[in-house]
Formats: C-alpha cells, sequence, structure tokens
C-alpha cells in the first residue's frame, strides 16, 4: 500500500465501516462467550468468572437431552458429508473433466437446486415428500434430507479446485501408461485433496447447524442440537444454553479454520 | 534419405476438424527413425495439433498414422510407445522428481525398485541425480525442463514428442538445453519430434523441418533448404530476415530468370518450375547476401541511397533507398568490415547481389 | 439457504467424457429424489384438500391458493373479495427483506471495498474474518444476537452504564430487530460478490478518470460501480432471496406482531393451523417469486457477459 497524499483506491471512512462491519458480526458472538462463564443464576448480572454452566450442560438436569441430541447431531453430519463429498466428487468429475455436454447445463442447475430454493419450502416439500412416501420421521428422514442440501456445499470447493487442476498433469499420467483410472487415482485425487477436505468440512458444518429443515422432518423425541436448543430458547435463554452455543461456536470456527488453512495450500505449486 | 531407413513416424493424409473448422488439412508427411524432427509455424498454424494426434490426445478425423508400420489412429495414449515432455512439463506437484521419473515404468507394469533404479539412471544422465528426493516445485525451471525429459525418455519410447519445451525459459537457458537436447537424440539415438514457433531454434537443432501455416505444410526439407530454397512467400518471410520483392517475369533461358522490379531495375537468379514468362511474384534475397560498393560489383547491381545504419551487436543493418524502387535492407556482419564497407545516411551507392542470392516464390 | 451465483464454470476437458454419466448418476438420483420430487409433490399437496389436523386428502381442491387471496372466494356466489391478511404478510417479508438488503448494502459495499485493495496476502485474511460468523450455526447467532438486543441486555447495559441512555432501548419485537437480524444472518453473502468484483476491477481506469479531472467520489459513481454492478447485483439478490423465507429471526427477534412467510409456513406444519395445503401453497407462491428474481438477474448476468 502506498501512503501518498492521495490514493484514488483509499475512500474516507470506509475502514471506519468495515471495523463497524467486523463488531456488528462478532459482538453477539463475543457476548454470549462471556456470559456463558458468568457465575450467576440471573442472565443480566455479572458476578465473576465460572464454569458452572458448563458443568451444568454435562451434568445437568438436562445434560442427557443434550447428550442425546450431540450425538445424533454429529453421527448425521459425518454421514451425511462423507456421502455428499462423494457423489459431490464424481459429479465435479463428469461437470469439469466431462467435456461439453448437453445435460451439462441442467446437472449443474440440478446441483445448486438446494441453494436456489428457499430453505423454508425445501423443508415443507421434505416433509410432504416423506410424509407421501409413507415414511416415519426420525433419524434416517434427518440424514437424507442433510444428504441433499450438503451436496453443493460440498461440490462448490471441489469443483473449484479441479477447475485449478491443468489437465496436463493426467494428460502426462496417461502418456506415460497409466490408465484413466489410474490417473484419476494416482494424480487427480492427490491433487484435488484440499478441494475434498474442505468440502467435507463446509457440508459438515452445514448439516451440524441446519435447524429448519431438521425441525421439519425430524420425528417427534428426535432432536437434533439446534433442535434442541430451539426448543430450550423457546422457554427462555439460559445460561447453560448460552455454554452449548460457545462449544458449538468454538466447533464451527475450528473446523471453518482447517478448511481454510486446507485450501488455501496450494499443492499444486 | 536413403531408401532403407525405417519410417518411424508416418502420416497418411491426416486430417483434423473441429466442428466446422479444420485445424489440419489433408497432412502426409513421414518422419525418419533417428531423426530430430521439427514441426514449425506461428501458433495456430496446426503443430500442436499434429503433435497430440501422434500422442494419442486428439483423434484424427480423417486419414492414418502409422508408428513403425503400425497404424496408432485408434489407440489411447497409455497404449502408444510414444512419450511426451509437456509445455508447461505437466510434473505431477504431489510426487517427488525420482517418483516422476519412475511413474511411467511403474504403470508399464515394472517393478517399484527396478523402476526407481533406472530412474535414478535418468536422472544421472540429465545431471541431476542429487535433486531426486525434491519436489518438483523446489526446482528451476531449467532443472525442472530436464526432469520432464528425463521422465519423457526413462521408458524407452520409440519416439519422444517435445511441445515447445523450451518457450518457458529465458534465452540462455534455452541456448544450453538446445545443444543439450540435440546431445540426449545423438545420444538415446530416439526419434524427436520437436514443435517449435522459433524458427531460430528449429534451424539450430533439427535434422529436418516441416514449416506449418493455417493446418497445411508449407515445406519440408533441411534447415538449409528451408533457409536458402524457400518455396513461397511464407516460408521466406517467416524463416530469418528478407527483402521480399514484387517482379515480373521476363524471359527464361538456360535456368536463369530475367525479371524486372519496379523502376526497371533488372535482376536474374535460377528459375523455377511454375513460374513462367510473364508471372508476377516474389523474389526473396537475404539481406547477408547483399554488400555495397562505390561501384558495380558484381553482375547484378543497384544504385541507390543509404537512409539509415541500424546497428545490432554482430551485425549492422544497413537500409538502403532504391532509385525509383523498393527499399532494400542489407546486413552486413561486423566481423566482415574489414572487407566490405559501411557508407553513411545520405551517400549513394550499389548494393551489389551475390550470384543465386535471388529466390523467385511461389504465392 | 441463498442462491448460488457460482456458474458452472466454462473451464472444462474432456479426459472422462466416457464415464460422465456414470459420475454424475449418483448424485442426480440423489437430487432427483430428494429434492426435485419434494417440490413437485409440494406443488401436488398445494392443490389437494385438506385434512383437519395436517395431512391431506387426495382430491383436487383450488381452496388453498383462494384462503390466501380471497376473503370471498371466486366459487361463492357474490362477488369475490381480496383477503389482505397473507398478502400482507408476503408484503411484509418483502419489505423487511428489502430493507436488510438495503442496510447490508450500506456496510457491506464499503466493507468489500476495503478488503478488496488491501495487499493481496491480507485479503484472504480479511475475507475469513467476515465469513467465520457465517458459518456459526444461524440459531447460536440469532440468539446470541437476541441476548445482546434484550431490553436488559448487555448493550442497553453499556449504554446506560456510560450514561447515554436513561432507559434502555426498545429493539426486541421490533421491525428494525428483524432487519438486523437478517442483516447480520446474510451479510456475508453480500460482502463476497462484490468483493469478487472489486478485485477483479482495474485500477487504471480510476486513474485514468482521475488525470482527467474526476474527483473521487466522482470516479467510483461514474467508473467504478458501472464495472462492478453484476457484483453488487448477485450481492442484492443473495441476500434478498433468503431473507424473505428466513424463519429463524422474525421468529426469534420479531415477535407475533412482525410475522413473515417463513413463519406462517412453519405454522401450517409445525403449528397450530395444521393445513398443509395452504403451506404447501404459499411455499409455492414463495417459490415462484425467488425463482422470477433469479431468473431475471440470470438473464441480466447473461446479457452482462455477452456485452
Amino acid at each position: 500500500m502506498s501512503n501518498n497524499s492521495f490514493d484514488i483506491r483509499a475512500y474516507t471512512g470506509f475502514r471506519a465501516i468495515t471495523f463497524l462491519c467486523l463488531a456488528i458480526l462478532y459482538a453477539p458472538l463475543v457476548v454470549v462467550t462471556i456470559y456463558s462463564f458468568n457465575a450467576s443464576q440471573s442472565l443480566t448480572n455479572w458476578e465473576g468468572l465460572s464454569l458452572r454452566w458448563y458443568v451444568e450442560v454435562f451434568t445437568g438436569p438436562e445434560s442427557a437431552k443434550f447428550k442425546t441430541a450431540a450425538r445424533n447431531s454429529f453421527i448425521i453430519a459425518i454421514i451425511a458429508a462423507t456421502t455428499a463429498t462423494i457423489l459431490a466428487t464424481l459429479a465435479a468429475t463428469a461437470m469439469v473433466r466431462g467435456g461439453k455436454f448437453r445435460l451439462r447445463t441442467l446437472s449443474f442447475g440440478l446441483i445448486s437446486l438446494p441453494l436456489m430454493v428457499p430453505e423454508i419450502v425445501l423443508a415443507v416439500a421434505t416433509l410432504i415428500f416423506f410424509n407421501s412416501i409413507g415414511l416415519d420421521r426420525g433419524l434416517l428422514t434427518i440424514l437424507l434430507a442433510h444428504i441433499a442440501f450438503c451436496i453443493p456445499f460440498a461440490y462448490l470447493p471441489i469443483s473449484a479446485r479441479m477447475q485449478g487442476i491443468e489437465d496436463s498433469y493426467e494428460q502426462a499420467a496417461l502418456d506415460l501408461y497409466a490408465t484413466k483410472r489410474q490417473a484419476f487415482t494416482k494424480i487427480l485425487l492427490p491433487l484435488m485433496m484440499p478441494g475434498i477436505i474442505s468440502g467435507f468440512l463446509l457440508a459438515f458444518i452445514v448439516s451440524l447447524d441446519d435447524f429448519i429443515i431438521t425441525n421439519f422432518v425430524k420425528g417427534a423425541g428426535v432432536e437434533t442440537l439446534p433442535t434442541a436448543i430451539f426448543g430450550s430458547v423457546k422457554q427462555g435463554i439460559k445460561p447453560n444454553i448460552m455454554a452449548i452455543s460457545t462449544l458449538l461456536l468454538l466447533v464451527s470456527i475450528v473446523m471453518v479454520t482447517i478448511s481454510y488453512l486446507v485450501s488455501k495450500k496450494d499443492n499444486t505449486k | 534419405m536413403s531408401g532403407d531407413t525405417k519410417i518411424a513416424i508416418d502420416v497418411r493424409e491426416a486430417v483434423k476438424r473441429y466442428g466446422d473448422f479444420t485445424a489440419l488439412k489433408t497432412i502426409s508427411l513421414s518422419i525418419m527413425d533417428n531423426e530430430f524432427f521439427t514441426l514449425l509455424g506461428p501458433s495456430g498454424c496446426g503443430k500442436t495439433t499434429l503433435l497430440r494426434m501422434i500422442a494419442g490426445f486428439e483423434d484424427v478425423t480423417e486419414g492414418a498414422i502409422y508408428l513403425y508400420g503400425d497404424e496408432i489412429a485408434g489407440l489411447p495414449p497409455n497404449k502408444r510407445p510414444v512419450n511426451t515432455v509437456f509445455q508447461n512439463y505437466a510434473l505431477f506437484p504431489h510426487m517427488t522428481v525420482l517418483e516422476n521419473v519412475a511413474f511411467g515404468m511403474e504403470m508399464r507394469g515394472r517393478s517399484k525398485s527396478d523402476a526407481r533404479k533406472r530412474a535414478g539412471e535418468m536422472l544421472d544422465l540429465v545431471q541431476l541425480q542429487q535433486f531426486a528426493a525434491r519436489k518438483p516445485s523446489q526446482l528451476s525451471g531449467g532443472q525442472q525442463q530436464r526432469v520432464a525429459l528425463a521422465r519423457a525418455l526413462a521408458p524407452e519410447p520409440k519416439v519422444l514428442l517435445l511441445d515447445e519445451p523450451l518457450s518457458a525459459l529465458d534465452l540462455k537457458l534455452r541456448k544450453a538445453m538446445q545443444l543439450e537436447l540435440k546431445h540426449l537424440q545423438r545420444e538415446t539415438g530416439i526419434t524427436f519430434i520437436f514443435v517449435t514457433h522459433d524458427q531460430e531454434e528449429a534451424l539450430t537443432m533439427s535434422d529436418r523441418i516441416a514449416v506449418m501455416s493455417a493446418g497445411e505444410l508449407q515445406q519440408l526439407g533441411s534447415p538449409t533448404d528451408i533457409y536458402e530454397r524457400p518455396h513461397n512467400m511464407f516460408v521466406a518471410d517467416f524463416i530469418g530476415e528478407t527483402n521480399l520483392l514484387e517482379v515480373s517475369v521476363d524471359a527464361i533461358k538456360e535456368g536463369r530468370a530475367t525479371c524486372h522490379l519496379g523502376g526497371g531495375h533488372e535482376l536474374t537468379c535460377n528459375a523455377v518450375d511454375g513460374i513462367g514468362i510473364g508471372s508476377k511474384v516474389h523474389m526473396s534475397i537475404r539481406p547477408e547476401r547483399l554488400y555495397m560498393s562505390d561501384s558495380p560489383a558484381e553482375a547484378e547491381s543497384l544504385k541507390g541511397r543509404v537512409k539509415e545504419n541500424i546497428f545490432v551487436g554482430t551485425d549492422i543493418t544497413t537500409i538502403v533507398d532504391l532509385a525509383d524502387g523498393p527499399d532494400f535492407t542489407v546486413r552486413t556482419s561486423n566481423s566482415d568490415r574489414g572487407n566490405k564497407r559501411i557508407f553513411e545516411p545520405g551517400a549513394e551507392m550499389f548494393v551489389n547481389m551475390e550470384r543465386g542470392a535471388g529466390r523467385l516464390l511461389v504465392d | 439457504m441463498a442462491a448460488g451465483a457460482a456458474s458452472g464454470g466454462s473451464a472444462t476437458t474432456d479426459t472422462y467424457k466416457e464415464a460422465r454419466t456414470w459420475l454424475l448418476m449418483p448424485a442426480w438420483v440423489t437430487l432427483t429424489i430428494l429434492v426435485l420430487a419434494p417440490v413437485l409433490m409440494m406443488l401436488v399437496y398445494s392443490f389437494l384438500t385438506k385434512e383437519f389436523r395436517g395431512g391431506v386428502i387426495w382430491e383436487f381442491s383450488l381452496s388453498a391458493y383462494d384462503q390466501f387471496f380471497f376473503d370471498r372466494g371466486l366459487f361463492g356466489d357474490d362477488p369475490p373479495k381480496i383477503e389482505w391478511t397473507y398478502i400482507t404478510i408476503f408484503w411484509r417479508s418483502i419489505w423487511q427483506a428489502g430493507a436488510a438488503t438495503l442496510l447490508s448494502l450500506v456496510i457491506g459495499f464499503p466493507t468489500a471495498y476495503f478488503i478488496a485493495t488491501r495487499s493481496p496476502q491480507m485479503r484472504p485474511v480479511w475475507v475469513f474474518l467476515i465469513t467465520i460468523p457465517y458459518w456459526v450455526n444461524l440459531l447460536i447467532r440469532t440468539v446470541s444476537m437476541k441476548f445482546l438486543l434484550r431490553d436488559e441486555g448487555p448493550l442497553n447495559d453499556a449504554l446506560i452504564g456510560i450514561g447515554l441512555l436513561d432507559d434502555p432501548l426498545r429493539i426486541i419485537n421490533t421491525n428494525f430487530a428483524v432487519q438486523l437480524g437478517l442483516f447480520y444472518s446474510y451479510l456475508p453473502f453480500m460482502v463476497l460478490p462484490i468483493y469478487a468484483a472489486v478485485e477483479r476491477y482495474n485500477f487504471a481506469l480510476s486513474e485514468a478518470a482521475a488525470d482527467l479531472y474526476a474527483s473521487k467520489w466522482t470516479t467510483l459513481r461514474r467508473i467504478l460501480l458501472p464495472a462492478i454492478k453484476p457484483g453488487v447485483v448477485a450481492g442484492c439478490i443473495l441476500v434478498f432471496v433468503p431473507s424473505m423465507g428466513s424463519f429463524l429471526a422474525p421468529d426469534l427477534l420479531g415477535g407475533a406482531k412482525n410475522f413473515m412467510i417463513g413463519s406462517l409456513i412453519e405454522e401450517q406444519f409445525k403449528g397450530n393451523a395444521g393445513n398443509w395445503p395452504f403451506g404447501a401453497a404459499a411455499s409455492m407462491i414463495l417459490l415462484t417469486m425467488v425463482l422470477i428474481i433469479l431468473m431475471i438477474s440470470a438473464r441480466q448476468q447473461a446479457k452482462a457477459d455477452r456485452a
């Protein structure tokens, strides 16, 4: 950056707005994190640092409910993200390395459909669908719905990555007597790894975080973390919710950070 | 070419079309065993397309390609005993240098240890043994280039294809690599097919050159042939520098054609098949085949005036304004300044043409 | 979720063209069964007869749409009369989403611009900082917002504490709280496309304008903005579309007075209303609106690309 008195790129106030923007984005998260360490029984008064609400999360009266919900959430997120990542990797290979074909635009439309349909509409549609084919609502319906909407989140980083890999690497492999399958497993797949990992992590977070669709397709009594938290919040914000939120926030931030660091590492250079 | 030399690659009336666009118009050429063969032409002339057809990355729309007598047009690249050095090298970034070089042999079914041993020998050949454990990104451009060469040569292909492999290197390194490539070709005895747009590179390295333009073969011959005896306007203009003069042919006698150019100047040169009396064609005269003097010194001597001298290091280029005629470029080598004269701008003098310097061109 | 602005990408090679059908098949099948078929089924449901306490009777009926638009239906003896309740809810949703979009633009544009003019090494870090909150659970973010803005919340405590206010700001359960929540939910969608556009922008054009005596703000208005307009439009759509159908922000921050489409739809399935065909019809109307917006913008984008 130049420090000329006249910098054509710099506009007065833009820096201030950027910092304001960051403040707005982070303030609620920071506040909740801080208050989750509040020793006080009441939300309002600050009575010093304490881990009592975290202890409450794991041992308190609601702990069994939240533990089950957390287990459900993680199992669903792992299976949904893995499945979506595999489907997205195969689809990206066809889309980016499959030449031009008539169904290409249509396929891309289908893959990004879960992003275009408003979430509440997708939730309604999925509920109606499961109901009409007579599938009982439960963990399975949540899982199926999650696989579907995770696909575009896994697909976008994976296909972006694949577009960044020149096809001359695979051509060189073919030229050196590798079959197409070998060129895929030995060359393309290792080079794609950062994209695949970042796609998986994003799909995982999206699944872990989903509330609206899960809320529609879950059966009575089946909870994931977000639906359990929502149910609790409806009766008023309690400190243990803030502790859970802080833990979940930490998981998200760690995952996104890993995803960011992995995707930044360019193994073709 | 002697009759019993084997043909390595035989391209027979090969055509390549992409939809409506014809990239290659009916090309036939034979590349001999153990030859350093160059496909030369400007970008978009079809030379890379032809190379990729030989490698198996593009299919042949019409015609056929034979490799030592076997038709290969239908084979995928991994079934052809032909290897390529790619323009950007395409070294696998996630593998070490040694793994890269061993890759082709492993894919051909040689054991890992065997392939690695042979890869080590190949790295010896290109003097990179100490870099075997590094990743390609840790090497300089010239070193990467040599790894790419070793990798392509390691499986002992019958033909090595090189797609503008030197274009990413700086001038000095490029010159050194040109010699190294030539040596490697002699040492290994493998047929090299080299694609370039750099005419100087082509002239330096090749046994034979195919000059291509707009999807067509313009001329096929040795570097001397191509330089001294260009067939047509395109070849004369693309290879080296030349004076292209519009002339009309007045008479042809005993293999010599008498022509005149604008302003009534008269020149003679060797007749060329297909150019008859009355034709209006171009004549090419290389600037280094001309020299200047006070009075006419050759049978072909034209009066003119010096417009400008341009110093270009090894040579001095003089632009001469011919009375009632076109401008001429005359090149005098600096080492020749003892016996050849340089005139100041504005001076009147004669431009002399060595016998056989003029060459009539078909359009 | 928001609309995907990313294109399919034109850079494609054909190494695996023989296998592409098989490679695409799993995704096709999954998405057709789990997304396309459900949307079509929803369309069918919107034309069925409601069953008391949820579910449907398989009998064709227009009553869901009739209920949505008309108080006294088209099929009665009296002249039809428009029912304003649901149209008002839709209208409020559009208005709220529009306000949230404007708020996002006012904050998001300078932010995106500022980030795009950092050094190339710092840009990804800034982008990362802006996107982190988006990846945090939307529910948690909305709950956090509610906690922060409560009448007895930390914000009011702080403002009263430093003597700026005597009485707490009543923000929760207002339209503004919902707008703030929506803005907070989708701000990265505004910043990222604008950032991408500014980063691609050739600043030599601004320099040329300045050289030709344009002031900085004139340069921004006349040179920069037209060049990055597609990015700005994309950002606005990406905020507007999910805002319109959002459920959490209006539900948690808006309260009963500030009902939006999302809550209306939710009520038909999870709440007491239990009118599935009506919920399906409202969803179809929302989906149609969104698809129309997306189609218009795709057409505009294509026109801009051709130009």
